[in-house]
């Protein structure tokens, strides 16, 4: 449905999208993850045809936003970061004036304004002005203006942003009752966003793509290296840190061992394994049968957080993610 | 067709949603009222005194009374035009309403002309109240409607232009009052191009004197249609359009 090759977009001094490429297949809900300024935004508005792109293509719904504009325009509803809303409209007028202005058949205009209002729970303001109503109505009037033609592409650039919990909540059900309609890019720098709202995430920095790959994959590349955190003490105070150490570096499956600190005679590790290996057990008997104490023994939850920022860190890229590839 | 339509009338409500259009129209139906006023009052007063001298002098109600107001309305348009403009883009620019209309299936020149359309309508609607003055003298006299048709003729015509010239420049500013200061001090310097003209012979002279908007309007004021004035306005019109397509264009290479 979305087909990006080889994207730059270059203003006089910054290079704001570096030779990006990706692909979105219909009816996906696609995360565009990224710190603030990673060029988020700005591949949003090349294929919303806003911005023409300095190199490379962006194809929509066959049609490339170059070449075809109008016929991209069509197809695709967008909602920028502010809703792009007029204060001195009430909201049914101003979804009307959206709907002429999409194009859509003057028979069908009351018809739809209508199904839009319900769907995003916006009809009980329908005849109030926007300069009076809440953000979250406002944001929500910005999306049903998005669907108002119901476009085959729906871009949406950070849509929860500046909402209460609750509200971050209903746009988030919102938006995930229109995926299978319409294939959503949705762009946001808040992880737990795409985790729950996402089926692809491609997360972007300084402009350019670093990881492309469901969000299911990505938390599992990172699941299939386990990582522990292991608590030891000495029954007799009788322990050293390095000892133990080594103990636990020779246990099967085990990449890695961290140092963390001491406590009085505990000590604190965090272990790593190796990929796709379960090193739990092993770990436990080891440390018991060297005769210390084993006071705790915790899986170290991994979340798309660690990918996240690991990737968009400017130092090395982790292991763990490199060797998956 | 449709889209032109759909831009226009909502600028159109937008206009009387907010206090511009009321503003300006009050403003302006004040000021030319007193001229009105003025012009009547002066033309009574020479009547009395040709009649008390006893010498029957002809009055001329289009010379001495219509074409004054003409000309004074002329001037005054130039003052209102940059209020009308301001708003139009930047507005849009500001509140990021642009990215609505520039990523919808509208061309850029149907926004525009939409846009100034609507413009054109409201001043339209403000040279309609200066009228309710002059359809008043056709109580008391008999002035000759064909040059006052004219004259109007000639005032939307010159509107039209500077609405262009405000357009062009409200897309260039996020801030209104920036847009409108500009639009005003283009007005006035294509207002006192004239006098600068006539301070000297030579070849600038003439061709800063030609620029002048009010030297273009005085034949359309006397009832005369020119093709050369008409030409000039319809020309004016076209440039500032053009600059606001130019502008509205890099707008995408600049954003």
């Amino acid at each position: 449905m979305i087909k990006v090759e080889g994207l730059s977009k270059r203003y006089a001094r910054t290079t704001a999208v570096d030779n990006v490429s990706f692909e979105v297949k219909k009816g996906q809900i696609v995360g565009f993850l990224g710190p603030n300024g990673a060029g988020k935004t700005t591949t949003m508005r090349v294929l919303t045809c806003f911005l023409p792109p300095s190199s490379g293509s962006a194809n929509v719904a066959g049609f490339d936003v170059v070449e075809q504009p109008m016929e991209v325009k069509k197809r695709i509803g967008y909602l920028p970061e502010t809703p792009p809303l007029y204060p001195e409209m009430e909201v049914e007028e101003y979804l009307t004036f959206v709907a002429k202005l999409k194009g859509l058949p003057s028979g069908d205009i009351k018809r739809r304004v209508g199904e839009v209002s319900e769907r995003c729970a916006v009809a009980d303001v329908s005849q109030k002005l926007i300069s009076k109503l809440s953000k979250g109505y406002r944001q929500r009037v910005g999306l049903a203006q998005a669907i108002i033609h119901n476009p085959d592409v729906l871009i949406l650039d950070e849509p929860t942003s500046g909402l209460d919990p609750k509200q971050i909540l209903d746009t988030r059900s919102l938006i995930k009752s229109l995926a299978g309609d319409h294939t959503i890019i949705l762009s946001t720098h808040i992880l737990p966003e795409v985790e729950q709202v996402c089926e692809h995430v491609i997360i972007i920095n300084k402009g350019k793509v670093v990881a492309t790959d469901t969000v299911h994959n990505l938390t599992n590349r990172l699941r299939g290296a386990e990582a522990v955190a292991v608590e030891v003490e000495g029954r007799n105070d009788q322990i050293d840190k390095g000892t133990v150490q080594q103990r636990m570096e020779q246990v099967p499956g085990v990449s890695r061992v961290v140092y963390k600190e001491s406590r009085d005679s505990r000590h604190l590790y965090e272990v790593e394994s190796l990929q796709g290996r379960s090193i739990r057990p092993e770990l436990a008997r080891s440390i018991v049968e060297s005769g210390w104490n084993l006071n705790e023994l915790r899986s170290v939850s991994l979340s798309l957080e660690e990918v996240f920022l690991s990737l968009t860190s400017s130092d090395e890229q982790p292991a763990m993610v490199g060797s998956a590839n | 067709m449709r889209n032109i339509n759909t831009i226009f009338q909502r600028e159109m409500k937008s206009y009387f949603t907010s206090p511009v259009a009321y503003g300006v129209m009050g403003f302006f139906a004040l000021l030319s009222g007193y001229f009105f006023y003025v012009y009547v009052y002066i033309f009574v007063q020479r009547g009395m005194e040709s009649q008390m001298m006893g010498r029957a002098t002809p009055m001329d109600v289009n010379e001495w009374v219509i074409r004054p107001i003409l000309m004074n309305v002329s001037v005054i348009g130039l003052f209102l035009i940059p209020m009308l403009t301001m708003r139009l883009f930047a507005e849009e620019k500001r509140s990021g309403t642009i990215e609505l209309l520039i990523t919808s299936p509208v061309r850029d020149i149907e926004i525009i002309l939409g846009k100034w359309f609507s413009a054109v309508a409201l001043y339209a609607c403000i040279l309609a109240i200066s009228s309710l003055n002059i359809i008043m003298l056709f109580g008391y006299g008999k002035p000759d409607w064909r040059p006052i048709l004219v004259g109007y003729l000639g005032l939307l015509l010159q509107g039209a232009a500077l609405l262009s010239i405000g357009t062009f420049i409200s897309t260039t500013s996020k801030n209104q009052i920036i847009a409108a200061v500009g639009t005003f001090a283009i007005c006035l310097i294509l207002w006192i191009l004239d006098w600068m003209s006539s301070y000297g012979t030579e070849a600038w002279a003439k061709v800063v004197g030609y620029l002048s908007v009010v030297a273009h309007f005085e034949t359309f004021a006397k009832g005369v249609v020119d093709s050369k004035d008409v030409i000039f306005f319809l020309s004016m019109c076209f440039l500032g359009l053009f600059l606001t397509a130019r502008s509205m264009e890099s707008l995408r290479w600049r954003a």
